[in-house]
């Protein structure tokens, strides 16, 4: 056993760390319910309420729901499919193209998005639902791959050959079998991705100028470009665009740390 | 943090491939099927057209210059070899060492020391010291950029914390200061990475036997030589793991840059994620953007190979 004096130092570094990471968030918060010298902001949930209108928050966030829950519902589903196939059937070439779909996790967006922004631009794509979306799905499909590959490598072979003398083909196999006791896994999958969307800056940035488009993260850069006065403001924006996935970390943190940990240390 | 640096560690996963495909072929093995194509196809389209091809049109236009307006010209290698020329380039790489430090080294050690106290000490209330630490990862990096700004603000609680103990002379706009700037963005990492590490590294402590540390104690070992003898060669994957995440995140900081200083003040900040995007967008240089972003590919495909190396190595 340890003794009472180390036990005691062990909590006052933990709880030291513990407060460098709350003081900032705690601080905006804070900042987010004040009232402002300036008189822009009157103070308590008023300011949300401001922020929402005035910052037009409640377009931006419109706009992010809607990238978001698109992109992860294609990567997902895609992801599913050829996660299956990578995990379950053997075909020619299929290292060859599970490297090449690997390659994909590490390529950061700063060099495709230079030239996929001149190109869809060439394409008359920019400015559209379809420039946020489709990049992010390619990304996220790569992840995917990985992610649901290791499932299916880890599901029970019993399971599948069961389900096949009971006459269920490949599709079957898949959806009424294997998807619905990977569960978790896709549970998991759908959080991360929602999440790397959701907060996603560089690929909103130059995709879209037009101010409905906006995804959340991008609004509040510009946002704050505008208000440099109004700190009550710019920090109930902050909120606003944090708030989603901070509430679903909350419920199902167990999700996204063993989904990070797990993803990254997996194999 | 995003999918690309999340699993980057998993070069090492798909090098054990083949073993396991060996291991596997006298069990009943996956069925080879055609229909395997088809399942691929759709991620396999989307991938290709919005990742593969991009790529590869990147590794193209970084051998042009071209403002994205008009006819571009055949440039050869100049603008790979003007990175290593420009000023302004060199140190936006150099800059990306000094992130380095804060981004993974320092994170790396508070999260190893943070993950061999709770090995230890079997403390309580775990769940929420783990919830909390880990929090800054989950933030959209614009709302930490956000809200450090204000944190270093001149009316800030840095600086007020300076003048409540007397030490007025130091206060200043910190990410407007020409030394302060850089190091005052890489705590922001370092308050972002932590959590990372630690989760990571308690996952790793989570699986050392019990029975390890008893026989260090019944040897009257001491913290520390417990935490070098028992918790450190324990975790050497997931010390493996976190630097190369961490120095990615490192290597590819931009959003936190666009924020709080735009690379400034002068250029006392600037990153090669940031300056791809300055070039390619805002000064009509896309061939040398596109150069600093294959540029940028190729140290971070090289950072997994080195550092996995050192992990096999170890």
């Amino acid at each position: 056993m340890t003794s009472a004096r180390e036990r005691t130092l062990s909590y006052v570094i933990l709880l030291a760390f513990a407060a460098f990471a709350l003081y900032p968030l705690v601080t905006v918060v804070d900042l987010a319910f004040s009232a402002d010298v300036s008189g822009q902001a009157t103070g308590g949930f008023a300011n949300l309420g401001d922020a929402w209108v005035q910052g037009r928050f409640g377009t931006y966030l419109r706009s992010s729901l809607i990238v978001s829950v698109v992109t992860v519902l294609l990567a997902t589903f895609l992801s599913i499919m050829s996660g299956y196939a990578f995990g379950t059937m053997r075909f020619a070439g299929q290292t060859l193209l599970f490297y090449t779909i690997l390659l994909g996790i590490m390529v950061p967006t700063e060099v495709i998005v230079v030239p996929l922004y001149f190109d869809l631009r060439s394409l008359g794509l920019t400015d559209t639902y379809a420039a946020l979306i489709l990049p992010q799905v390619a990304q996220s499909v790569a992840f995917g791959t990985f992610w649901m590959r290791a499932y299916f490598l880890s599901s029970s072979r019993d399971v599948v050959e069961a389900a096949r003398l009971d006459g269920a083909g490949h599709w079957q196999t898949l959806w009424r079998i294997l998807a619905p006791i990977g569960r978790p896994a896709i549970v998991t999958l759908t959080l991360l991705t929602f999440m790397w969307t959701w907060n996603e800056f560089l690929i909103p940035l130059v995709m879209v100028t037009s101010e409905n488009l906006r995804t959340a993260p991008l609004g509040l850069a510009f946002f704050q470009g505008q208000y440099t006065s109004g700190v009550a403001l710019l920090a109930a924006g902050a909120v606003i665009v944090a708030l989603p996935v901070v509430i679903l970390y909350l419920f199902l943190q167990r999700h996204f740390i063993q989904g990070i940990v797990e993803g990254s240390t997996r194999g | 943090m995003s999918a690309a640096e999340l699993s980057t560690a998993t070069v090492e996963a798909a090098a054990q491939r083949p073993r396991r495909r060996a291991a596997r072929r006298g069990a009943p093995p996956g069925e080879p099927r055609r229909v395997a194509y088809l399942y691929i196809a759709p991620a396999l389209l989307v991938y290709a057209a919005f990742l593969l091809y991009p790529l590869g049109r990147a590794l193209v236009l970084s051998l042009y210059e071209w403002d994205g307006l008009t006819l571009g010209s055949w440039a050869g290698l100049s603008n790979y070899h003007q990175i290593l020329t420009d000023d302004r380039l060199r140190s936006s790489f150099l800059h990306t060492a000094v992130l380095v430090v804060f981004f993974a080294l320092i994170p790396t050690a508070v999260g190893l020391t943070l993950a061999a106290i709770v090995a230890r000490a079997r403390v309580r209330g775990l769940a929420f010291f783990r919830t909390v630490i880990f929090l800054p990862q989950i933030v959209a990096m614009v709302v930490v950029a956000v809200t450090w700004r204000q944190i270093y603000a001149p009316d800030g609680p840095v600086n007020d914390l300076l003048r409540l103990v007397g030490l007025d002379g130091l206060t200043r706009g910190w990410l407007g200061d020409f030394t302060f700037a850089l190091p005052a963005v890489g705590v922001v990492g370092t308050w972002v990475a932590t959590g990372l590490c630690f989760v990571l590294f308690l996952a790793g402590t989570g699986k050392i036997p019990r029975e390890l540390y008893d026989a260090a104690r019944v040897d009257g070992a001491g913290a520390v030589r417990e935490f070098a003898t028992v918790t450190l060669p324990a975790l050497r994957n997931e010390i493996v793991v976190a630097l190369t995440l961490t120095v990615i995140a490192a290597l590819r900081t931009f959003d936190l840059v666009y924020v709080t200083t735009s690379g400034g003040p002068g250029n006392a900040t600037s990153v090669p994620s940031y300056e791809v995007y300055r070039r390619a967008f805002q000064i009509g240089e896309v061939g040398s953007a596109a150069a600093i972003g294959v540029t940028l590919t190729v140290i971070i495909l090289a950072v997994n190979l080195v550092i996995a190396r050192i992990g096999d190595r170890a």
